[in-house]
């Protein structure tokens, strides 16, 4: 598909390398020619790197080499730079960056630029201080020279360089023109925390306005001169294709202007919207589904269960847990079932391509794999990646639906714009629209998985051995991140959350099958920890339960040597009064409190649920505390909001969150069958960050993953019953 | 041909235009009107509210020939009222938006709720704002700016 290599630095080895890198990539000596480029945009009067370029009018620009798709990267990058640089706030401007790996690389995935695993700010926090640091200290050396007094005598603040000794002051904008001749230093002083203005304070977010009063651009308000709307009539089935079409119906539809045959089905191109959907609707397409999967998830689900019959391979494992199991005094067994997910972001999936007449692609489109995508598009176009020139729009959520190695609504639209390129029609600016039905049957879910654990206990309770085993597709099997990925037959991915137990256990062994099925699957918010979280922590659960002590004691046992975990634990205790009698609900209903402890993509969450259960089987979820260790928090309110939001996306997977195939088919079509959260189920939340001096980690999955297993704990509280299927029914 | 009062401004849609055509395309495709989104296209996520006549209603499900001639339609882009100020200052207040694609909706219908309800209850908000899907799940901030903006109105 195309020749990204994902490396699997290590955070240590990042940090290791960090500096060359930043130095080497970020902050050459020489400004790249882009950049220079951009330099010469109006108004534009200083471009020390990549990342910033500062106006004669003052304006502070950070590019953002991250998508903004609502985690908050666009404010918190820009956070970073600005305080470095004692920007103030107000002449912030945030755009996104152009699909380029040779600047815009996330330092965590080596090569390739984008935005997924909570990285956005893990990576870029090193680099995007130095880039403010730079710039400031390019701007301060400017003002020196204009006053002929030494650097070292000059403050910044709010935007402007003042020597206290002449008073005399200049804004950026000022020394914007003159501090572009400037050397750009080989070495700069990064603040000492304590002296952070924005890093750590409540800065408001860049987007709200826009995005409170409809101004905001996502691609499905791009509009181009000429452009027409394509959607296209998929294969009801994986694996089906056209085998025929008639047209006919879509005869004197007004706004229609032409039917093509794409690889992957009919694509109607109209004027608008409507008018497309009515003819797609219209065709008669005869499919060719000899090669279909007419499968069910019944089925795969017994095929899954079948296969955890046998060993898989093997995640992790030390000392002998089978023969400690077979030793033990009792035995506890579980076996759990987690469905599809669909990842159903607001804003279905869509792009716009348009050809030029030198072979340039440009794209608007708002996705995670900037040049995953760029490669993909210049691959199958015959034209080189920095032909294909990506504009970066909001994306209306995605959570990882929108960080397809496939490309494969890109590569939808670009297979109708090369249709109407080889009839003479390039230029003609092609925007695919996909239908909720369309996004929500398309496939690249979350992959269904089955699990079965088992732990041996002795007399007293205490676990001697613990097993896991894991069933479910791997993502990464078929992409360009197969080779950094899966390592002796384990995709990291399925396991991640289940190899990595933090709690001290003799004897541990997880092993993984991953069954290839025509089921497209990809990464969903906290990708393997979605589940993984929830079968281990729930069966803590159940040890705890099982050795007759308190949820959050048992789990203190054995975290000794897991000082964050443990921390994040104790305040969610803490903080909601764990081991105090819950108010009593009324009259029939159950109240029960369950807590869950996870790590993923270097932050630490626990979060703890109350739970009513009514006699008719109903619950509400009334309660979550969490508390998050993600190193410095640079903006505490949207680490707050990270927090909100995972939990409420993770509850709606709990609570209804289930794609089911029946003959093949996919039995959800929209919002009405595949149910979501809604204001009136949403817990009250409180969220308690650790503080720290850690580099910063990821905010945007890690609250997500908890809020199940936590749950489920709660509902074991209040009634009694443990929960071991997803989406939760407790009739 | 249909005539229709859209933020104030007379709009006459041509005889042409498909009667089935719902709101949202008319406002989205043919008046370049963005701020109203697409979300499900069976009016159960809300992310297309408008004020027809002051009440929220989904455009998705509103074809033009629904349409009285000469209504009143009121979008995102047009929403002056005083509700409508304090509403999107409390967003930004509190930093409601994530994504922000369904917020224009979640606006809208807040902003509904405040010119009926001045100091609306848990209950009041659940009953106007269920309809509106919020993938991000921003609901605690949209409820506490609710609050906020009826606490601002007085």
């Amino acid at each position: 598909m195309n020749d990204i290599r994902i490396e699997n630095v290590s955070r240590r080895g990042f940090l290791k390398a960090g500096g060359a890198l930043s130095a080497g990539l970020v902050l050459g000596v020489h400004v790249p020619a882009s950049a220079q480029g951009a330099a010469a945009k109006a108004g534009t009067a200083f471009a020390p790197n990549a990342f910033v370029r500062i106006g004669a009018d003052n304006t502070v620009t950070v590019v953002s080499k991250h998508l903004e798709m609502g985690q908050g990267s666009y404010t918190g990058l820009a956070t970073i730079v600005a305080d470095e640089l004692d920007a103030a706030w107000g002449q912030v401007r945030v755009e996104g960056a152009p699909a380029d790996a040779s600047r815009y690389n996330n330092l965590l995935w080596g090569p390739a630029q984008g935005t997924g695993g909570s990285t956005a700010i893990a990576n870029s926090w090193e680099q995007l201080r130095k880039a403010g640091a730079t710039a400031r200290a390019m701007l301060v050396a400017t003002a020196a020279q204009r006053w002929n007094v030494p650097a070292a005598s000059l403050t910044v603040k709010g935007g402007v360089v003042t020597h206290a000794g002449s008073n005399r002051k200049a804004t950026f904008g000022e020394l914007a023109a003159a501090a572009a001749s400037q050397a750009v230093p080989a070495e700069v002083k990064l603040k000492d925390p304590k002296d952070f203005t924005y890093i750590g304070k409540h800065v408001p977010r860049v987007d709200s306005k826009a995005k409170s009063n409809g101004t905001a651009i996502f691609t499905q308000d791009q509009k181009l001169p000429g452009m027409l709307t394509a959607l296209v009539a998929h294969p009801p089935r994986f694996g089906a294709k056209v085998a025929s079409f008639d047209a006919a119906g879509v005869q004197g539809i007004p706004g229609v202007r032409q039917v093509v045959e794409i690889p992957t089905g009919v694509a109607v191109l109209a004027s608008n919207f409507w008018s497309a959907k009515k003819a797609r609707d219209a065709l008669k397409v005869q499919w060719d589904e000899s090669g279909a999967f007419k499968g069910s998830s019944a089925e795969i689900m017994a095929g899954f269960r079948k296969a955890a019959e046998q060993p898989g391979a093997v995640a992790r494992s030390e000392g002998d847990a089978a023969r400690a199991i077979a030793g033990a005094a009792r035995v506890l067994e579980a076996a759990y079932e987690f469905p599809y997910l669909a990842h159903a972001a607001m804003e279905p999936l869509n792009c716009v391509i348009r050809i030029a007449d030198d072979d340039t692609i440009e794209v608007w489109n708002g996705a995670q794999m900037h040049t995953g995508d760029q490669f993909a598009l210049a691959k199958y176009f015959g034209v080189k990646p920095e032909q294909v020139k990506i504009n970066m729009l909001f994306a209306g959520g995605s959570f990882g639906r929108r960080a397809n190695p496939a490309a494969d609504y890109l590569l939808e639209c670009a297979s109708i714009a090369l249709v109407l390129a080889r009839a003479g029609q390039r230029k003609v600016p092609v925007k695919l629209v996909w239908t909720r039905e369309d996004d929500m049957r398309a496939g690249y879910y979350r992959p269904a998985f089955f699990h079965t654990l088992k732990a041996g206990l002795d007399a007293s309770g205490n676990v001697v051995g613990w097993q896991h085993r894991l069933v479910g597709q791997s993502i990464a099997a078929g992409t360009a991140f197969e080779s950094g990925m899966i390592k002796d037959g384990v995709d990291a991915t399925s396991v991640e959350g289940a190899s990595n137990l933090p709690y001290a256990l003799p004897a541990i062994h997880v092993d993984l099958h991953s069954p290839k099925l025509p089921v497209p699957v990809l990464w969903w918010r906290s990708v393997g920890s979605t589940h993984t979280a929830y079968s281990t922590e729930t069966f803590v659960d159940e040890l705890a339960a099982a050795a007759k002590k308190d949820p959050v004691e048992y789990r203190r046992g054995l975290l000794g040597k897991h000082p964050r975990h443990l921390a994040v634990l104790e305040l969610a205790a803490k903080e909601s009064g764990w081991g105090k009698p819950l108010a009593p609900g009324k009259s029939g209903e159950k109240r029960g409190r369950g807590v869950a402890l996870h790590e993923s993509f270097n932050s630490f969450v626990a979060e703890v649920v109350e739970v009513t259960v009514k006699a008719d089987h109903s619950f509400t979820v009334d309660r979550v505390v969490c508390a998050v260790d993600c190193g410095i928090a640079v903006n505490p309110d949207n680490v707050r909001a990270q927090m909100e939001g995972g939990i409420g996306y993770g509850l709606s997977a709990a609570l209804y969150g289930a794609i089911t195939l029946k003959d093949g088919g996919i039995e959800q079509s929209n919002f009405h069958d595949y149910p979501a959260l809604r204001i009136n189920e949403a817990p009250k939340i409180e969220v308690h960050i650790v503080p720290s001096t850690a580099a910063p980690t990821g905010v945007g999955e890690p609250g997500t993953p908890v809020v199940a297993p936590a749950l489920a704990n709660a509902i074991f509280a209040a009634t009694g019953k443990r929960v071991r299927t997803l989406p939760m029914k407790l009739a | 041909m249909p005539t229709l009062f859209i933020n104030k401004e007379r709009v006459d849609i041509a005889a042409s235009v498909p009667g089935d055509t719902p709101l949202l395309w008319i406002l989205r495709d043919y008046l370049s009107m963005t701020g109203t989104k697409y979300g499900c296209g069976i009016a159960v996520c809300g992310a297309c509210t408008v004020w027809i006549e002051g009440q929220p209603v989904r455009a998705c499900a509103t074809p033009l020939s629904s349409l009285k001639q000469g209504v009143e339609i009121t979008t995102i882009e047009g929403a002056k009222t005083r509700e409508a100020a304090a509403v999107q200052a409390a967003w930004e207040k509190l930093d409601v938006p994530q994504c922000g694609y369904c917020q224009s909706g979640q606006v809208m219908a807040a902003a509904a709720l405040l010119a009926k309800k001045k100091r609306p209850t848990d209950a009041d908000i659940d009953e106007a704002m269920t309809g509106i899907l919020c993938r991000c799940a921003t609901y605690p901030r949209i409820r506490a700016a609710i609050k906020e903006a009826a606490k601002a109105l007085g």
